[in-house]
Parts: structure tokens; sequence; C-alpha cells
């Protein structure tokens, strides 16, 4: 608006100026004239005459003159003053090592000297507070390097997040566990900080577990933690999971600690089919054996024909015995059933949490009634309160039901959980086929039956109907636990470059982009490299570099930097600039592996590029043959940078030009993660400054960013 | 004073020629079923005094034979025996639930057995 408006006024102020010089001289000739007689003017003008031209030229050339004396004055002060004021707000806003540039009218450079001189007293100032903030970083790093310590050390994958499920917090064993793919899959996921778990575990496990803890926060327990397992990419993981609370007592986030048990799990269910193979199986035989030989004993006078058809079933039940016993021994492999780990609850907890999913997923009422309070139960309960709310389904459509009542008994090494209806009984055979029907455990399409289930928990399941007063009862029934002290959640965590406990105070994640402040937001940053400037003329993207912005920081260890062979050459002039050459090239993927993979990478974030225009083009070329789109909203430092600094010409919004007036250290450029590095250190001084104009919301950026462009016609 | 009946339920012929001879023996007439709906026809039909019965049964299972027997108003004073290789708490637990008057797990001495069967039967009126 300043340098619009310059022009504007030095054209309309020329304007004035000549149209005065003009009106002047004329007043001053039409003076003249009156005093001069009749031949006096015809002399004149036959002089003048004479000379039309000439004056005419004079008259023509004055706007010249003047508007090189109005912008030796312009350049001197108005201009001059206008560039002062943009560097002094960079000064007071992210630079106080600039100092203001000498030139224009001697006032002015006077006026500069003063300002350099308080500039110099700013800087100190800050300085001084600048080295007692470093101080306390300091010591805040330490108690971060202890931790980080400490958590090395735990061979369990450790994650902190909040109550939406943003990762605020890793270890190193929770990268190698969650990047892990099941074989053939292409493309990882990358975990980092301000993504969401959900992306790595299946929700409904975390949700159900949490709900579980504030239950039993609710209850008074004094350190509650909720156990389950899931399952992802061929493993199988214990989790155990803690609220993470701040001081009011109210939950804030949770930590998250995982294990990988399908080892052992593998050894648990081949041990449990052996011995499952030498009871079961053996009971029948030695039962037959032994009525034989009570017999043969208990019945000397028995006729001998007699006594020979007892003697064949001891030799036939104790040869087969022997056969059982190797085979059972040799086998001992096949998993019958897998033991998943169970954790202690309580069983009036568990009816109220199974009511609530009940009446949340079936739209049924369900009633209680509890007979036993206090009995613990060893439970999946994730796995059991979905099998049963399955089964509470199929019965309300198979008996056209609205309402049933969960009544709770106990008895001693049992408790039985009865689904309890007024109305028409179950059909014949109905419940054995339900218990084979298979329901989704998890949103990675493992399927399990309500007879795993039973199977998982030593539990039994029947129906009894009282036909005469037509009460129905399914019969669930469980063995009883007792619990063993809850072991204390894992101790806190983390390395320190994988934090940011700044995340907790973040909005919630739905709430519009637009609406949320710069400041806070999550970018990825992102540089290409090329073999030429021209995308639509066949060249292509030979090196993505990029890196995450979360919350204010630079996330350097989190990046993504990927050479990509082009299947083509590579422009000499372009290879001047990044210095890459073919042979860096061969063996490299191709964009078509390596697009999916920075998509996944910079998934729910901003993008940000300089000149993002030139680098999305490239992207959007890609489009149809990777099918990879990004459709998150960019912002380009460029346009940001004219945004702060409309007085400078548009050659010093060139990258080192803003890094340079910012007070960035370049490193590495023109390599496509050393440019990202350097635009997002840029980005992060430009917040500030964008902010003085009033630009704080993602919305206000994009907007004034639109402007930008359209009045940049040379862009 | 007519001989008290008993119905072995049971598909393994081992065991059914064992506790046959000895019932027989001990002065009871004994039926046959080798599958449970054979065993649910054999006792609505001949209304025995007792049954011996196995839980796993080919057709139904001795679980849902009991589980007749108790729903049926025909037939109320028939004792229930289940004999069974299924050896946990809550197996038999289930059993008891369902209307079974004794769980015995195999193996078992034909000694036992026949004491839980006389007890059984003796407070039973004799037909």
């Amino acid at each position: 608006m300043p340098r619009l408006s310059l022009k504007l006024k030095l054209a309309l102020w020329l304007l004035l100026a000549w149209l005065l010089v003009l009106a002047v001289v004329g007043l001053v000739a039409a003076g003249l004239w009156t005093e001069l007689d009749s031949d006096e003017r015809s002399a004149l003008r036959a002089m003048l005459q004479a000379r039309l031209t000439l004056l005419l030229l004079a008259a023509l050339l004055l706007p010249f003159v003047l508007a090189g004396v109005l912008k030796l004055l312009v350049n001197a002060y108005p201009a001059r003053a206008l560039r002062m004021a943009e560097q002094l707000r960079v000064i007071h806003g992210s630079n106080t090592a600039l100092r203001i540039e000498a030139g224009g009218a001697a006032e002015m450079q006077q006026l500069g000297v003063e300002i350099n001189v308080l500039a110099e007293a700013l800087a100190s100032a800050r300085g001084d507070v600048q080295s007692r903030i470093a101080e306390a970083n300091a010591r805040l790093e330490l108690e971060r390097n202890r931790l980080a310590a400490l958590m090395s050390e735990l061979a369990q994958a450790v994650l902190v997040c909040n109550s939406d499920g943003l990762i605020l917090l890793y270890n190193v064993g929770a990268g190698q566990l969650l990047e892990r793919e099941s074989p053939g899959a292409e493309v990882g996921r990358r975990i980092g900080l301000g993504r969401s778990l959900y992306g790595f575990i299946d929700r409904r496990p975390i949700e159900h577990a949490q709900a579980e803890i504030a239950q039993r926060l609710a209850g008074q327990v004094a350190r509650p933690v909720a156990r389950f397992v899931t399952a992802r990419a061929g493993r199988l993981l214990r989790a155990q999971l803690a609220p993470v609370l701040d001081p009011g007592g109210a939950t804030v986030g949770f930590v998250l600690v995982l294990e990988d048990i399908t080892r052992s799990v593998e050894r648990n269910s081949r041990l449990d089919a052996l011995l499952q193979q030498l009871t079961e199986g053996t009971r029948a035989a030695v039962a037959n054996i032994r009525a034989a030989a009570d017999n043969i004993e208990q019945f000397p006078d028995m006729h001998a024909a007699q006594r020979q058809r007892f003697n064949t079933v001891i030799r036939d039940e104790a040869e087969a015995l022997s056969r059982r016993l190797e085979s059972a021994l040799a086998q001992g492999a096949d998993p019958v059933r897998t033991p998943w780990p169970l954790e202690d609850m309580l069983a009036s907890d568990l009816v109220q949490t199974l009511r609530r999913n009940i009446e949340s997923s079936l739209g049924l009422v369900a009633g209680i009634e509890v007979g036993a309070e206090q009995a613990w139960l060893t439970v999946d309960s994730y796995a059991l309160v979905r099998a049963l709310t399955d089964l509470a389904g199929r019965l309300a459509r198979a008996c056209t039901l609205s309402a049933l009542v969960l009544e709770l008994t106990g008895s001693g090494r049992f408790v039985r959980l009865a689904l309890r209806w007024h109305g028409a009984p179950l059909g014949m055979g109905q419940l054995d086929d339900w218990e084979q029907q298979t329901f989704d455990l998890d949103a990675f399409g493992h399927l399990r039956s309500l007879r795993d289930v039973m199977a998982q928990h030593g539990a039994e399941i029947w129906s009894l109907a009282d036909r005469s007063a037509g009460i129905n009862r399914l019969c669930l029934q469980l063995p009883t636990a007792r619990p063993d002290a809850t072991p204390a959640a894992a101790s806190a965590p983390g390395r320190p470059v994988y934090y940011d406990f700044d995340l907790f105070n973040r909005p919630a994640a739905a709430s519009e982009l637009d609406e949320r402040s710069l400041a806070e937001l999550t970018y990825t940053v992102f540089d290409t490299e090329t073999t030429g400037l021209s995308p639509s003329e066949g060249d292509e993207i030979i090196s993505i570099g990029a890196v995450r912005l979360v919350n204010g920081r630079l996330l350097r260890q989190e990046c993504f930097d990927q050479l990509i062979d082009p299947r083509r050459a590579i422009h000499a002039d372009s290879q001047r600039v990044h210095g890459i050459s073919a042979d860096m090239l061969a063996g490299q993927p191709t964009i078509g592996q390596v697009l999916p993979a920075f998509h996944a990478f910079a998934e729910d974030t901003v993008l940000v590029a300089h000149n993002a225009a030139f680098d999305l083009r490239f992207l959007q070329m890609k489009e149809a043959a990777t099918g990879v789109r990004f459709t998150q909203p960019v912002l380009d430092t460029l346009l940001l940078s004219a945004l702060a600094h409309p007085g400078h010409a548009d050659a010093d919004h060139r990258l080192e030009k803003i890094a340079e007036r910012l007070g960035v250290p370049i490193i590495g450029r023109h390599s496509a993660l050393g440019d990202a590095i350097v635009t997002g250190d840029v980005l992060l001084k430009l917040i500030p400054l964008l902010a003085d104009q009033g630009i704080r919301t993602l919305g206000q950026a994009l907007a004034a960013s639109r402007k930008t462009v359209y009045s940049r016609l040379t862009y | 004073m007519n001989p008290q009946t008993i119905l072995i339920a049971d598909d393994e012929p081992n065991i059914v020629i064992s506790l046959e001879y000895m019932l027989q023996r001990e002065g009871y007439r004994v039926l046959i079923a080798c599958d449970g709906q054979e065993a649910l026809d054999t006792a609505l039909q001949q209304r025995p005094d007792l049954l011996l019965l196995d839980v796993m049964l080919p057709r139904l299972s001795g679980y849902d034979v009991c589980q007749k027997l108790r729903e049926n108003p025909d037939l109320p004073g028939v004792r229930i025996v289940m004999l069974t290789a299924k050896g946990r708490e809550a197996e038999a637990s289930k059993g008891l639930a369902l209307g079974a008057d004794v769980y015995v797990t195999k193996p078992f001495s034909t000694r036992e057995l026949l004491a839980t069967i006389r007890a059984q039967l003796g407070a039973t009126p004799a037909a």
C-alpha cells in the first residue's frame, strides 16, 4: 500500500507543479501584455510566432525536469523514511543485529545514525534477557536429558499423547515398533510429534481403555492402568495405558507403553495346546482302562470270554494312549487358541461398561441387577464387551426386543452374567450358531467369534427358559479372580528431540484450520530440486527435502530427504545450481515410489515452500500418474515476505536475501533439505512480523497471500 | 420290585462295555444310547430312573440333552449323572446349572461311581 500510494502521490505532485509553473508564466506574460502598446504587441507577436515551436517544446519538457527534481526529493525523504520504518520493524521485531543503512538526505542519514544508536541499546538489553532465558533453557535441557537417558534404557515403546491422540513424545522403541510395516507394504508411515496415534494403532481399544480409566478415576482408584492387546502389521502388541493428569486432577492425555508379545504368545499357545491334548485327550482313554480293570478285579467269577473282552479294551486303549502321547509331544505346536493377556476388573464395572456399549451401539434399553458387587474377573474387557454386545444385538433381532436386563450373580469361583428378557425363548441350536459367528474386533480386519472369546476367558455359555413365567436367560459364566496389586504406571518418558509438551494445549483437532494461529500450526516445510525449470516440458523432480515445524519449533530430526531417479537427463544450468549429477541418481527410487511416502510425511500439516507455486506445479504434474494429491493449505514464504516487507524490491525477496535480513544462517543452500530448513527458519521469523500487520491466523495469511499474488504481475 | 433302569449315553464302546457289565452285575436294567438324540428319545420312551450322560456326544450334546429333559415336565424324577472327559471346573458348573445332579470327571473309580449311583437312586422312591 505505501509503495503504490507513493507513486500515485508523485504523479499528482508532478502534475500540480507543472500546472503551477505554466500558470505563473502565463500570469507574468498576461501582465506584460497589458503594458505593451499596439506596435510593441505586433512586434512581440511576430517574434513569438516565429519561436512558437520552441516555446511549446519548453512547456512539454518542463515535467521531465520537474520529475527529476521531485524524484531526487522523494528518494531523499519519504521513500527513505518508509524503508527505514521497515528496517526498524525488523530490528525490534526479529533481528536486532540489523542496522539502518546509510542513504538519502543528510538529515535522514543523521536520523539513521541516531536510530542505530538506539538499536544498539535495544540489542544489548535484549541480549541480557536472552542470556537469562538461555540459562533457564540449559537447566531445562539438563532435566530433559536425564529423562531421555532414562527412557532410552527402556525396552518397551513409550508414547505420550494428548486426549485427542496427538503424539507429544515417543522414544526410539516406539518408532521402531510402530514404523514397522507388514512385509510387502511399500510406503511406511512415519511417527512424529503432533501426528495422530490413530494412524498407527486402532482407535477403539484405546478409547475403550480411556473410558475404563475414567471410570476407575471416578471410583477413586489411586493409579489406574488399563491394559489391552491389539494387533498391528502381523504383530501382537500388549498395551498399558495410564492417564496424564494436570494438577487439578483432570485428564489431559495418556501414557502408552507397548510391548511386542508375538513370540511369547506363540510359545504360550503351543504349551497350552500341548497341555490340553495331554489332559482332556487322555481322560477318556484312562477311564476306559480303569473301568475294565475294576471289573476284572471286582468280578473274578466272570466268563473267560468276558474277561478276554475287557483285556482287549485295556490293551487297545493303552496302545492308543501311547500313540496319543507321542503325537502330542511331537506336534505340540498347533495353537488351538491364543491366550491373549487378560486384566483384572470388577465384575460390576464390566456390567456397567457393557450396558453403556449396548445402549449406545444398539439403542436397546438395558437394566442392571447386580448381585455380585465385589467379584473380580480376569478379562480382556474390550473383546468381551464387543462379543457380548454382538450377542445382545443378535438376540434383540431374533426375538424383537427393545429392552433387556443384565443380571449379575456370583457363586464363589464363578460369576454369571445373564442377559434376561421376557417373551419368546431362543430357538433350538440358535445359541450354538451364534457362538460361531464372527465379528470384527478391530479396524485391521481381525475376526473373532464368541466361542474364541469364551475360550480365551475359560467361560461357558448356555440358555435357560422358564416357560411358565416367560422369562429367558442367556447365561455367561466367568471364572472369578483375585486381583493382584496393579503395577504402577511406567515412570515418565523421552528422548528430548522427540517431544513437545506444548501440544497438550492445542485446541481440539477438529476445529477449522483457518481459525488457527500461525504460531501453533504444524507445518511441513519442503523444497525440491529439478532437472530444469519447465515441468510442462517434461522436467522432473530429482530431490525432495522436508522438515517438520511443530508449535514454533523446527524439528530437524523429523525430516524427509530423498533423491529421485528422474529417468531423464538433467539440464546443465540446473546441475550447476544444485550440483546433483546423473550418477548420483542412478538406482534411486522413482517419483512414483517417493511421492506417496512424502504425502504420508506431510499428512495433516500445512505445506510451506519458498516460491511454492514452482514446487507445487511439479507435484501437480504427478497427480494423475501417482494418484497422490496434496490438498492441504499451502503457504509461500516469498509471498509472506512481500507482505511483511512491501517496501523491498522483488530481488530482495529471494530466499538468501530474506534469510540475511532476518538473521537466519544459511546452510547447504541449494540442497532440497538445506533450503527447506532455511525456509522453515524464515517462516518462524516472519510469523511475528506478520502479526504486527494483523495477520495472525492461517486464514488471514492465505487471504493476504492471494491478494499479493494478484498485485504482483511479474510473479 | 422291578429292577431300576439306567440309561448309558456314551459314544465310546470301550467305556460302555465296562459300565454295562458292571451295572448288570449289580442288578440294574441297562439301556444304551450312542448319541445325544438317541439318548433323548430313549429317555422319553423308556423313562429310566437314571441317566449316565457323556457331554461330548454326536448330534446333540450332553448339555442339550440335560436341558431338554429338565424343561420337559413329563420326566420330573430322572436323575442325571454327567460323566465326561471335560474336566474343567467351569464345565462342571455349567452342567450343574443346566440341571445335572452329579458331575463326574473321567477317569473315575467304578466303586465310587456305583456308590454315587446308589445314592442318587436311593433318594428316589422305587418304582
